[in-house]
């Protein structure tokens, strides 16, 4: 676990449009700049926002990526669901689910 | 020459980025509260407008974390996010460096307050100023307290804090306006963004409104977590207001919005001597 580097990703790609563009051309080489572990390497170059959800990674870092991913709001909601559903609860940070997943609180 | 207005608001992204998905009975009021808020602060004739906001990531990150943060620029841009999921275009906004140079070292008497010269809005500061200052025409100094990478600071910092910014608002010429953004109990982006403690909001709400310092400052991080989710750390924001302004609160709008994460809010405050 090294919620840390995740987050420093997010955090840079969320900002600099250069980080957006190599993500698009070779996400692979570009995650090898942080010190990742394997699951969290892939779940980047696979654009798992479940994944990276249940890692720990912050929600206002997180949702600005899964919009440049091209996920509406709720397809982004409904990821972390189902994030939650394959890979349990949330393991690190702040933002914890703490509904179920059944539960729709903004009928989304 | 002194503060001249003072009021807090909701910044929730959807409020302009999820526009269409709240139902038009529940987003009119909210959007006539803004209008309301926004004829007050022009009536109030500012020089500039400090927004105390709490950042998301947009500037300040783990690697190098303020509890305090001002902007020394005279130009800012905003949002970083993509103007198509926020639905307000990328702007520059003009600032005051000097204002805001004089404003820090007045503040650093008793805070230490880190500066800024460069500086992005994220909706924290655009979606309050869509609706305040649309023109982006009056010179804003973005305050930021960090309320998203704990360790936070204390609530009674956010406190001196708001006390500092009042002694430096009153120290220069210009006619200052403050106006903290934030939400109160949220959740915000995750699957329980939505989730909204209405009870705990009008609870802090009528603390605020009573400019009750002891009651602001009471609450813990842990039962703030518990009962009003990470966004609760946000009320640092509005607190610091208080202590800024002295005087009574006036509630003008609070309804729970469950697509934009927030009990909406809109609140003036009294400048009390």
């Amino acid at each position: 676990m090294s919620l840390y580097q995740l987050q420093k990703f997010l955090f840079d790609i969320n900002r600099d449009p250069s980080v957006q563009a190599e993500y698009r051309k070779d996400a692979a080489t570009l995650v090898q700049r942080y010190d990742l572990t394997g699951e969290e390497r892939d779940a980047i170059v696979g654009g798992d926002v479940g994944l990276i959800y249940v890692l720990g990674a912050n929600g206002q870092l997180l949702m600005h990526f899964a919009a440049f991913l091209g996920m509406p709001w709720p397809a982004y909601i409904q990821s972390m669901r189902d994030g939650i559903t394959k890979h349990g609860p949330v393991r690190a940070g702040i933002y914890a689910m703490t509904t179920t997943v059944d539960e729709r609180v903004a009928g989304v | 020459m002194s503060l001249v207005f003072a009021g807090i608001c909701s910044h929730a992204p959807g409020i302009t980025g999820r526009a269409e998905m709240a139902a038009a009975e529940l987003r009119e009021p909210l959007y006539e509260a803004f209008r309301g808020m926004r004829q007050q602060l022009a009536a109030a004739r500012p020089d500039a407008l400090m927004v105390i906001a709490a950042e998301h990531f947009a500037n300040f990150f783990m690697n190098n974390m303020p509890s305090f943060a001002i902007g020394m620029s005279d130009q800012y841009q905003g949002p970083i996010e993509d103007p198509a999921w926020l639905r307000i275009p990328r702007v520059s906004v003009p600032g005051n460096a000097h204002l805001s140079r004089k404003l820090i070292q007045e503040i650093m008497q008793t805070v230490d307050v880190s500066y800024a010269e460069e500086w992005k809005f994220d909706h924290g500061i655009m979606v309050p100023l869509h609706f305040l200052t649309p023109q982006f025409d009056v010179p804003v100094i973005p305050v930021n307290i960090n309320c998203q990478g704990p360790p936070l600071a204390p609530l009674h910092r956010a406190w001196a804090f708001g006390e500092a910014i009042r002694r430096a608002a009153d120290s220069v010429p210009q006619r200052i306006a403050l106006v903290g953004t934030g939400g109160i109990s949220h959740w915000p982006a995750t699957p329980d963004s939505g989730r909204i403690n209405e009870a705990w909001d009008r609870e802090f709400l009528a603390r605020w409104s009573n400019n009750d310092r002891s009651a602001m400052l009471s609450y813990s991080d842990s039962d703030t977590y518990r009962d009003a989710g990470q966004g609760g750390f946000e009320i640092r924001t509005f607190i610091s207001v208080a202590a800024a302004a002295r005087g009574a609160g006036h509630l003008q709008h609070y309804m729970p919005i469950p697509i934009f994460a927030v009990g909406c809010t809109v609140a003036t405050m009294d400048i009390a001597a």
